[in-house]
Protein backbone atom coordinates (compact mmCIF):
# COMPACT_ATOMS: atom_id res chain seq x y z
CA UNK A 1 0.00 0.00 0.00
CA UNK A 2 1.22 3.50 -0.83
CA UNK A 3 -0.15 6.98 -0.31
CA UNK A 4 -0.46 8.95 -3.53
CA UNK A 5 -1.16 12.68 -3.45
CA UNK A 6 -2.77 13.69 -6.71
CA UNK A 7 -5.75 15.19 -8.50
CA UNK A 8 -9.04 13.33 -8.95
CA UNK A 9 -8.23 12.72 -12.61
CA UNK A 10 -4.80 11.20 -12.02
CA UNK A 11 -6.20 9.14 -9.16
CA UNK A 12 -8.93 7.83 -11.49
CA UNK A 13 -6.24 7.04 -14.10
CA UNK A 14 -4.22 5.13 -11.49
CA UNK A 15 -7.30 3.16 -10.40
CA UNK A 16 -8.25 2.37 -14.00
CA UNK A 17 -4.77 1.04 -14.77
CA UNK A 18 -4.69 -1.07 -11.60
CA UNK A 19 -7.99 -2.66 -12.69
CA UNK A 20 -6.07 -4.02 -15.73
CA UNK A 21 -8.46 -3.12 -18.56
CA UNK A 22 -7.53 -4.68 -21.89
CA UNK A 23 -8.84 -1.70 -23.87
CA UNK A 24 -9.10 2.02 -23.17
CA UNK A 25 -10.57 4.12 -25.99
CA UNK A 26 -10.70 7.88 -25.56
CA UNK A 27 -10.89 11.14 -27.44
CA UNK A 28 -8.12 13.41 -26.16
CA UNK A 29 -9.35 16.95 -26.90
CA UNK A 30 -11.60 19.37 -24.97
CA UNK A 31 -13.84 18.79 -23.07
CA UNK A 32 -11.66 15.78 -22.26
CA UNK A 33 -9.70 16.05 -19.03
CA UNK A 34 -6.27 14.98 -17.76
CA UNK A 35 -7.79 11.61 -16.81
CA UNK A 36 -7.09 10.03 -20.20
CA UNK A 37 -3.78 11.89 -20.46
CA UNK A 38 -2.88 10.09 -17.22
CA UNK A 39 -3.72 6.71 -18.73
CA UNK A 40 -1.80 7.55 -21.92
CA UNK A 41 1.16 8.34 -19.72
CA UNK A 42 0.92 4.93 -18.03
CA UNK A 43 0.84 3.39 -21.52
CA UNK A 44 4.06 5.26 -22.26
CA UNK A 45 5.79 4.07 -19.11
CA UNK A 46 4.56 0.51 -19.67
CA UNK A 47 2.57 0.38 -16.46
CA UNK A 48 -0.61 0.08 -18.51
CA UNK A 49 -0.33 -3.01 -20.69
CA UNK A 50 -3.65 -2.94 -22.54
CA UNK A 51 -4.55 -1.28 -25.83
CA UNK A 52 -4.97 2.50 -25.88
CA UNK A 53 -7.14 3.56 -28.81
CA UNK A 54 -7.03 7.26 -29.56
CA UNK A 55 -10.23 7.86 -31.48
CA UNK A 56 -11.65 10.81 -33.44
CA UNK A 57 -14.71 11.57 -31.26
CA UNK A 58 -16.46 10.53 -28.08
CA UNK A 59 -19.10 8.73 -30.15
CA UNK A 60 -16.24 6.66 -31.55
CA UNK A 61 -14.70 6.23 -28.09
CA UNK A 62 -17.87 4.62 -26.78
CA UNK A 63 -18.29 2.62 -29.99
CA UNK A 64 -14.74 1.27 -29.67
CA UNK A 65 -15.39 0.36 -26.03
CA UNK A 66 -18.58 -1.44 -27.09
CA UNK A 67 -16.72 -3.41 -29.76
CA UNK A 68 -13.93 -4.31 -27.35
CA UNK A 69 -16.36 -5.27 -24.62
CA UNK A 70 -18.40 -7.38 -27.04
CA UNK A 71 -15.18 -9.19 -27.93
CA UNK A 72 -14.78 -10.02 -24.24
CA UNK A 73 -12.35 -7.33 -23.02
CA UNK A 74 -12.42 -5.34 -19.81
CA UNK A 75 -12.93 -1.79 -21.03
CA UNK A 76 -12.57 1.71 -19.61
CA UNK A 77 -12.97 5.26 -20.86
CA UNK A 78 -13.34 8.80 -19.58
CA UNK A 79 -15.19 11.86 -20.77
CA UNK A 80 -16.89 15.08 -19.71
CA UNK A 81 -19.86 17.35 -20.56
CA UNK A 82 -20.25 17.67 -24.36
CA UNK A 83 -18.13 14.56 -24.83
CA UNK A 84 -20.62 12.59 -22.78
CA UNK A 85 -23.48 14.11 -24.74
CA UNK A 86 -21.89 13.05 -28.02
CA UNK A 87 -21.77 9.48 -26.65
CA UNK A 88 -25.48 9.48 -25.85
CA UNK A 89 -26.62 7.12 -28.60
CA UNK A 90 -23.93 4.58 -27.78
CA UNK A 91 -24.61 4.80 -24.04
CA UNK A 92 -28.02 3.26 -24.72
CA UNK A 93 -26.38 0.64 -26.90
CA UNK A 94 -23.82 -0.35 -24.26
CA UNK A 95 -26.50 -0.80 -21.61
CA UNK A 96 -28.96 -2.71 -23.81
CA UNK A 97 -26.13 -4.98 -24.98
CA UNK A 98 -25.39 -5.56 -21.28
CA UNK A 99 -21.72 -4.61 -21.55
CA UNK A 100 -19.86 -3.87 -18.29
CA UNK A 101 -17.95 -0.83 -19.56
CA UNK A 102 -16.67 1.46 -16.80
CA UNK A 103 -16.38 5.17 -17.51
CA UNK A 104 -15.51 8.25 -15.50
CA UNK A 105 -17.41 11.39 -16.34
CA UNK A 106 -16.15 14.69 -15.03
CA UNK A 107 -19.26 16.77 -14.37
CA UNK A 108 -18.84 19.98 -16.34
CA UNK A 109 -21.12 22.69 -17.64
CA UNK A 110 -22.99 22.17 -20.89
CA UNK A 111 -22.81 25.09 -23.36
CA UNK A 112 -23.43 27.49 -24.87
CA UNK A 113 -22.21 29.76 -22.28
CA UNK A 114 -18.85 28.00 -22.55
CA UNK A 115 -17.43 27.09 -19.18
CA UNK A 116 -15.69 24.03 -17.79
CA UNK A 117 -16.67 24.20 -14.15
CA UNK A 118 -18.78 21.88 -12.05
CA UNK A 119 -22.40 21.24 -13.03
CA UNK A 120 -24.26 17.95 -13.18
CA UNK A 121 -26.59 18.53 -16.12
CA UNK A 122 -24.32 16.48 -18.40
CA UNK A 123 -24.74 13.18 -16.55
CA UNK A 124 -28.28 13.90 -15.38
CA UNK A 125 -29.17 14.06 -19.09
CA UNK A 126 -27.97 10.44 -19.33
CA UNK A 127 -30.24 9.26 -16.54
CA UNK A 128 -32.40 7.03 -18.73
CA UNK A 129 -29.65 5.27 -20.69
CA UNK A 130 -29.59 2.24 -18.37
CA UNK A 131 -26.16 2.97 -16.89
CA UNK A 132 -25.51 2.69 -13.17
CA UNK A 133 -24.47 6.15 -11.97
CA UNK A 134 -22.21 6.97 -9.02
CA UNK A 135 -21.37 10.47 -7.75
CA UNK A 136 -18.15 10.79 -5.76
CA UNK A 137 -17.16 13.34 -3.17
CA UNK A 138 -13.43 12.71 -2.61
CA UNK A 139 -10.45 11.42 -4.54
CA UNK A 140 -10.29 8.32 -2.33
CA UNK A 141 -13.89 7.62 -3.21
CA UNK A 142 -13.08 8.02 -6.91
CA UNK A 143 -10.26 5.49 -6.59
CA UNK A 144 -12.28 2.95 -4.63
CA UNK A 145 -15.39 3.35 -6.81
CA UNK A 146 -13.50 2.79 -10.08
CA UNK A 147 -12.17 -0.58 -8.88
CA UNK A 148 -15.45 -1.58 -7.25
CA UNK A 149 -17.35 -0.55 -10.39
CA UNK A 150 -15.63 -3.20 -12.51
CA UNK A 151 -16.61 -5.84 -9.99
CA UNK A 152 -20.23 -4.64 -9.86
CA UNK A 153 -20.57 -4.17 -13.63
CA UNK A 154 -19.07 -7.56 -14.47
CA UNK A 155 -21.10 -9.47 -11.87
CA UNK A 156 -23.26 -12.11 -13.58
CA UNK A 157 -26.43 -10.68 -12.06
CA UNK A 158 -25.65 -7.16 -13.29
CA UNK A 159 -23.87 -6.92 -16.66
CA UNK A 160 -24.47 -3.18 -16.97
CA UNK A 161 -22.11 -0.30 -17.72
CA UNK A 162 -21.20 2.08 -14.89
CA UNK A 163 -20.61 5.82 -15.00
CA UNK A 164 -18.57 7.30 -12.15
CA UNK A 165 -19.21 11.02 -11.91
CA UNK A 166 -17.17 13.60 -10.07
CA UNK A 167 -17.30 17.38 -10.10
CA UNK A 168 -14.95 19.31 -12.34
CA UNK A 169 -12.06 21.10 -10.65
CA UNK A 170 -13.36 20.67 -7.10
CA UNK A 171 -12.29 17.03 -7.42
CA UNK A 172 -10.88 16.55 -10.92
CA UNK A 173 -8.10 19.13 -10.50
CA UNK A 174 -7.62 19.15 -6.74
CA UNK A 175 -4.92 17.06 -5.08
CA UNK A 176 -5.74 14.93 -2.07
CA UNK A 177 -3.91 12.05 -0.39
CA UNK A 178 -5.27 8.67 -1.47
CA UNK A 179 -4.53 5.20 -0.16
CA UNK A 180 -3.50 3.07 -3.15
CA UNK A 181 -3.36 -0.70 -2.53
CA UNK A 182 -0.73 -2.91 -4.17
CA UNK A 183 -1.46 -4.48 -7.54
CA UNK A 184 -1.57 -7.99 -6.08
CA UNK A 185 -4.25 -6.98 -3.59
CA UNK A 186 -6.30 -5.30 -6.31
CA UNK A 187 -5.93 -8.46 -8.43
CA UNK A 188 -7.19 -10.56 -5.52
CA UNK A 189 -10.21 -8.28 -5.14
CA UNK A 190 -10.90 -8.01 -8.87
CA UNK A 191 -10.29 -11.22 -10.82
CA UNK A 192 -10.04 -11.18 -14.64
CA UNK A 193 -13.25 -10.47 -16.54
CA UNK A 194 -15.37 -13.43 -17.57
CA UNK A 195 -17.87 -12.16 -20.16
CA UNK A 196 -21.47 -13.32 -20.03
CA UNK A 197 -21.57 -13.28 -23.81
CA UNK A 198 -19.13 -12.31 -26.51
CA UNK A 199 -18.55 -12.17 -30.23
CA UNK A 200 -16.52 -15.28 -30.92
CA UNK A 201 -15.62 -16.75 -34.33
CA UNK A 202 -15.72 -20.24 -32.82
CA UNK A 203 -19.27 -19.71 -31.60
CA UNK A 204 -20.85 -17.35 -34.14
CA UNK A 205 -23.86 -15.25 -33.11
CA UNK A 206 -25.53 -12.14 -34.47
CA UNK A 207 -25.89 -9.23 -32.05
CA UNK A 208 -28.19 -6.25 -32.40
CA UNK A 209 -30.53 -8.09 -34.74
CA UNK A 210 -34.16 -7.20 -35.45
CA UNK A 211 -36.58 -8.32 -32.75
CA UNK A 212 -40.28 -7.87 -32.10
CA UNK A 213 -41.91 -6.05 -29.21
CA UNK A 214 -42.35 -9.22 -27.17
CA UNK A 215 -38.59 -9.82 -27.01
CA UNK A 216 -37.71 -6.16 -26.71
CA UNK A 217 -39.88 -5.83 -23.61
CA UNK A 218 -38.01 -8.77 -22.08
CA UNK A 219 -34.68 -7.07 -22.70
CA UNK A 220 -35.86 -3.86 -21.01
CA UNK A 221 -37.32 -5.79 -18.09
CA UNK A 222 -34.09 -7.77 -17.60
CA UNK A 223 -32.11 -4.51 -17.69
CA UNK A 224 -34.40 -3.01 -15.06
CA UNK A 225 -34.10 -6.10 -12.87
CA UNK A 226 -30.31 -5.92 -13.12
CA UNK A 227 -30.47 -2.33 -11.80
CA UNK A 228 -32.69 -3.53 -8.95
CA UNK A 229 -30.17 -6.30 -8.18
CA UNK A 230 -27.42 -3.70 -8.06
CA UNK A 231 -29.16 -2.15 -5.06
CA UNK A 232 -28.11 -5.10 -2.95
CA UNK A 233 -24.82 -5.86 -4.70
CA UNK A 234 -23.37 -2.35 -4.36
CA UNK A 235 -23.45 -2.49 -0.50
CA UNK A 236 -22.03 -6.04 -0.52
CA UNK A 237 -19.06 -4.99 -2.63
CA UNK A 238 -18.52 -1.77 -0.65
CA UNK A 239 -18.39 -3.92 2.50
CA UNK A 240 -15.99 -6.42 0.94
CA UNK A 241 -13.72 -3.50 -0.04
CA UNK A 242 -13.93 -2.07 3.46
CA UNK A 243 -12.90 -5.37 5.02
CA UNK A 244 -9.95 -5.69 2.67
CA UNK A 245 -8.76 -2.10 2.34
CA UNK A 246 -10.43 -0.27 5.29
CA UNK A 247 -11.87 2.68 3.31
CA UNK A 248 -15.63 3.08 3.03
CA UNK A 249 -17.83 5.85 1.61
CA UNK A 250 -21.34 4.48 2.12
CA UNK A 251 -23.51 2.20 0.02
CA UNK A 252 -26.20 3.73 -2.19
CA UNK A 253 -26.16 6.62 0.28
CA UNK A 254 -23.65 7.75 2.85
CA UNK A 255 -25.26 8.62 6.18
CA UNK A 256 -23.72 11.29 8.38
CA UNK A 257 -25.26 12.09 11.78
CA UNK A 258 -28.65 10.81 10.65
CA UNK A 259 -29.54 8.57 13.64
CA UNK A 260 -31.59 11.05 15.66
CA UNK A 261 -32.00 13.82 13.08
CA UNK A 262 -35.30 15.62 12.58
CA UNK A 263 -34.03 17.13 9.34
CA UNK A 264 -31.95 15.34 6.73
CA UNK A 265 -30.10 16.98 3.89
CA UNK A 266 -29.79 15.03 0.65
CA UNK A 267 -27.07 16.13 -1.76
CA UNK A 268 -24.55 14.51 -4.06
CA UNK A 269 -21.06 15.05 -5.47
CA UNK A 270 -18.78 17.69 -4.03
CA UNK A 271 -21.70 19.52 -2.38
CA UNK A 272 -22.29 16.27 -0.49
CA UNK A 273 -18.80 16.48 0.99
CA UNK A 274 -19.06 20.17 1.80
CA UNK A 275 -22.37 19.47 3.53
CA UNK A 276 -20.61 17.57 6.32
CA UNK A 277 -18.99 20.81 7.45
CA UNK A 278 -22.38 22.53 7.36
CA UNK A 279 -23.94 19.71 9.42
CA UNK A 280 -21.17 20.08 12.03
CA UNK A 281 -21.84 23.82 12.29
CA UNK A 282 -25.60 23.34 12.56
CA UNK A 283 -25.15 20.61 15.18
CA UNK A 284 -23.02 23.03 17.21
CA UNK A 285 -26.03 25.37 17.17
CA UNK A 286 -28.20 22.55 18.48
CA UNK A 287 -30.01 21.82 15.20
CA UNK A 288 -31.06 18.20 14.86
CA UNK A 289 -29.81 17.60 11.34
CA UNK A 290 -27.99 14.91 9.38
CA UNK A 291 -26.77 14.25 5.84
CA UNK A 292 -27.68 11.48 3.45
CA UNK A 293 -25.19 11.89 0.64
CA UNK A 294 -26.49 10.28 -2.52
CA UNK A 295 -23.69 8.12 -3.97
CA UNK A 296 -25.81 6.17 -6.37
CA UNK A 297 -28.34 7.99 -8.54
CA UNK A 298 -29.11 4.95 -10.71
CA UNK A 299 -30.37 2.65 -9.31
CA UNK A 300 -32.17 5.23 -7.18
CA UNK A 301 -32.37 4.25 -3.48
CA UNK A 302 -36.15 4.70 -3.21
CA UNK A 303 -36.60 2.48 -0.13
CA UNK A 304 -33.86 4.23 1.86
CA UNK A 305 -35.32 7.64 1.01
CA UNK A 306 -38.77 6.53 2.20
CA UNK A 307 -37.24 5.30 5.48
CA UNK A 308 -35.49 8.66 5.99
CA UNK A 309 -38.72 10.54 5.33
CA UNK A 310 -40.49 8.62 8.13
CA UNK A 311 -37.96 10.06 10.53
CA UNK A 312 -37.24 13.54 9.23
CA UNK A 313 -38.16 16.36 6.86
CA UNK A 314 -35.89 16.39 3.84
CA UNK A 315 -33.81 19.17 2.33
CA UNK A 316 -32.49 18.59 -1.18
CA UNK A 317 -29.76 20.44 -3.04
CA UNK A 318 -29.43 19.98 -6.80
CA UNK A 319 -26.48 21.13 -8.88
CA UNK A 320 -28.56 20.52 -11.99
CA UNK A 321 -31.97 21.39 -13.36
CA UNK A 322 -34.39 19.58 -15.58
CA UNK A 323 -35.55 22.79 -17.22
CA UNK A 324 -39.31 23.17 -17.08
CA UNK A 325 -39.49 20.90 -14.03
CA UNK A 326 -37.11 20.79 -11.04
CA UNK A 327 -33.66 19.50 -10.12
CA UNK A 328 -33.26 15.77 -10.81
CA UNK A 329 -32.67 14.63 -7.23
CA UNK A 330 -35.64 16.66 -6.01
CA UNK A 331 -37.81 15.08 -8.71
CA UNK A 332 -36.72 11.57 -7.81
CA UNK A 333 -37.31 12.11 -4.11
CA UNK A 334 -40.75 13.62 -4.61
CA UNK A 335 -41.62 10.73 -6.90
CA UNK A 336 -40.41 8.19 -4.35
CA UNK A 337 -42.36 9.75 -1.48
CA UNK A 338 -45.71 10.44 -3.12
CA UNK A 339 -48.41 8.59 -1.17
CA UNK A 340 -45.87 7.06 1.18
CA UNK A 341 -44.78 9.94 3.37
CA UNK A 342 -45.97 13.32 4.58
CA UNK A 343 -42.49 14.71 5.11
CA UNK A 344 -41.74 18.21 3.90
CA UNK A 345 -39.27 18.17 1.03
CA UNK A 346 -37.65 21.56 0.52
CA UNK A 347 -35.45 21.83 -2.53
CA UNK A 348 -32.69 24.16 -3.66
CA UNK A 349 -30.99 24.71 -6.98
CA UNK A 350 -27.42 25.77 -6.25
CA UNK A 351 -24.00 25.83 -7.86
CA UNK A 352 -25.06 25.86 -11.51
CA UNK A 353 -22.29 26.80 -13.92
CA UNK A 354 -19.72 25.98 -11.26
CA UNK A 355 -20.92 28.68 -8.86
CA UNK A 356 -19.21 28.06 -5.55
CA UNK A 357 -21.32 26.40 -2.86
CA UNK A 358 -19.58 26.72 0.50
CA UNK A 359 -20.53 25.12 3.79
CA UNK A 360 -21.87 28.54 4.81
CA UNK A 361 -24.24 28.53 1.84
CA UNK A 362 -25.38 25.03 2.75
CA UNK A 363 -25.90 26.15 6.34
CA UNK A 364 -28.09 29.02 5.10
CA UNK A 365 -30.13 26.73 2.86
CA UNK A 366 -30.72 24.29 5.71
CA UNK A 367 -31.67 27.06 8.14
CA UNK A 368 -34.15 28.47 5.63
CA UNK A 369 -35.67 25.05 4.95
CA UNK A 370 -36.07 24.34 8.66
CA UNK A 371 -37.62 27.75 9.35
CA UNK A 372 -39.89 27.77 6.31
CA UNK A 373 -40.34 24.20 5.11
CA UNK A 374 -42.08 23.93 1.76
CA UNK A 375 -42.86 21.46 -0.97
CA UNK A 376 -41.17 23.57 -3.57
CA UNK A 377 -37.73 24.30 -4.91
CA UNK A 378 -35.84 27.56 -4.47
CA UNK A 379 -32.99 28.99 -6.57
CA UNK A 380 -30.49 29.66 -3.83
CA UNK A 381 -28.67 32.99 -3.98
CA UNK A 382 -30.06 33.89 -7.39
CA UNK A 383 -29.66 37.60 -8.07
CA UNK A 384 -31.92 39.39 -10.54
CA UNK A 385 -30.15 42.09 -12.59
CA UNK B 1 -23.37 -24.26 -30.15
CA UNK B 2 -23.00 -22.41 -26.85
CA UNK B 3 -26.10 -20.46 -25.79
CA UNK B 4 -25.74 -17.41 -23.59
CA UNK B 5 -27.94 -16.72 -20.59
CA UNK B 6 -27.75 -12.94 -20.75
CA UNK B 7 -30.91 -11.17 -21.96
CA UNK B 8 -29.95 -9.04 -24.94
CA UNK B 9 -30.56 -9.22 -28.68
CA UNK B 10 -28.46 -12.21 -29.69
CA UNK B 11 -29.52 -14.57 -32.46
CA UNK B 12 -27.99 -17.92 -33.26
CA UNK B 13 -27.36 -19.07 -36.84
CA UNK B 14 -30.13 -21.28 -38.23
CA UNK B 15 -31.32 -22.08 -41.74
CA UNK B 16 -34.15 -19.81 -42.77
CA UNK B 17 -34.62 -17.89 -39.53
CA UNK B 18 -36.60 -15.26 -41.46
CA UNK B 19 -38.72 -17.81 -43.41
CA UNK B 20 -38.41 -18.71 -47.08
CA UNK B 21 -37.03 -15.47 -48.47
CA UNK B 22 -37.04 -16.91 -52.02
CA UNK B 23 -40.57 -15.52 -52.30
CA UNK B 24 -39.09 -12.01 -52.41
CA UNK B 25 -37.46 -12.76 -55.77
CA UNK B 26 -38.32 -10.88 -58.97
CA UNK B 27 -35.46 -12.12 -61.17
CA UNK B 28 -34.51 -15.77 -61.05
CA UNK B 29 -30.94 -16.99 -61.71
CA UNK B 30 -30.63 -20.10 -63.85
CA UNK B 31 -27.40 -22.07 -63.97
CA UNK B 32 -26.23 -23.68 -67.18
CA UNK B 33 -24.23 -26.69 -65.94
CA UNK B 34 -22.64 -27.18 -69.39
CA UNK B 35 -21.00 -23.74 -69.22
CA UNK B 36 -20.06 -23.91 -65.51
CA UNK B 37 -16.30 -24.34 -64.88
CA UNK B 38 -16.71 -24.92 -61.09
CA UNK B 39 -14.68 -21.84 -60.19
CA UNK B 40 -16.99 -21.27 -57.15
CA UNK B 41 -17.10 -17.49 -57.53
CA UNK B 42 -20.92 -17.58 -57.25
CA UNK B 43 -20.66 -19.68 -54.11
CA UNK B 44 -18.18 -17.23 -52.56
CA UNK B 45 -20.11 -14.08 -53.49
CA UNK B 46 -23.71 -15.15 -52.77
CA UNK B 47 -24.64 -12.87 -49.82
CA UNK B 48 -27.35 -15.27 -48.63
CA UNK B 49 -25.51 -18.59 -48.69
CA UNK B 50 -28.17 -19.75 -51.16
CA UNK B 51 -25.71 -21.57 -53.43
CA UNK B 52 -24.93 -25.10 -52.41
CA UNK B 53 -21.53 -26.59 -53.19
CA UNK B 54 -21.29 -30.28 -53.96
CA UNK B 55 -18.27 -32.48 -53.30
CA UNK B 56 -17.27 -32.54 -56.96
CA UNK B 57 -17.19 -28.73 -57.02
CA UNK B 58 -20.45 -28.34 -58.91
CA UNK B 59 -22.99 -25.86 -57.54
CA UNK B 60 -26.75 -25.68 -57.17
CA UNK B 61 -29.00 -22.70 -56.42
CA UNK B 62 -31.37 -23.03 -53.46
CA UNK B 63 -34.52 -21.28 -54.66
CA UNK B 64 -36.11 -21.43 -51.19
CA UNK B 65 -33.76 -18.65 -50.05
CA UNK B 66 -32.38 -17.04 -53.25
CA UNK B 67 -33.76 -13.46 -53.30
CA UNK B 68 -32.69 -12.93 -56.90
CA UNK B 69 -30.13 -10.20 -56.29
CA UNK B 70 -28.08 -11.26 -59.31
CA UNK B 71 -24.66 -11.03 -57.68
CA UNK B 72 -23.86 -14.60 -58.80
CA UNK B 73 -24.70 -13.82 -62.43
CA UNK B 74 -22.62 -10.66 -62.29
CA UNK B 75 -19.63 -12.50 -60.84
CA UNK B 76 -19.77 -15.49 -63.18
CA UNK B 77 -16.86 -15.15 -65.64
CA UNK B 78 -18.26 -17.64 -68.18
CA UNK B 79 -21.83 -16.33 -68.15
CA UNK B 80 -23.19 -19.64 -66.92
CA UNK B 81 -25.84 -17.89 -64.83
CA UNK B 82 -28.57 -15.87 -66.47
CA UNK B 83 -31.23 -13.75 -64.74
CA UNK B 84 -34.80 -14.02 -65.98
CA UNK B 85 -37.92 -12.30 -64.77
CA UNK B 86 -40.25 -14.61 -62.90
CA UNK B 87 -44.01 -14.47 -63.35
CA UNK B 88 -45.89 -11.84 -65.36
CA UNK B 89 -44.85 -8.24 -65.73
CA UNK B 90 -47.61 -5.92 -64.50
Amino acid sequence: MTIMIDTGNYIAAKAAVLARPQVVAAYPITPQTTLVEGIANYKGTGEYKGEYICVESEHSAMSACIGASEAGSRTFTGTSSHGLLLMHEMLHWAALARLPIVMCNINRVVGPGWNIWADENDSISQRDTGWIQFYCSSNQEIFDTVIQAFKIAEHKKIGLPIMINYNAFILSHTSMPVMVPDQKDIDAFLPPYEPQWKLDVDNPVTHGNIIGAEYYEKIRRAQHEAQEQAKSLIPTIAKEWKEQFSTYHGDLLEFYQCEDADHILVAMGAIGAESKAAINKLREQGVSIGLARLRCFRPFPTEEIITLSKQADLIVIDRNISVGSTGAVYQEIKGALYGRSDANVTGFIAGLGGKDVTYKDIEKMCTKAIKEPSHSQIWYGFKED
Amino acid sequence: MKKYKVVTSISYPKEGAMGKTGSWRVYKPTLDKEKCVKCLRCWIFCPEGAIKRHKDGSVEINYDYCKGCGVCANECKVKAIIMEREGKEE
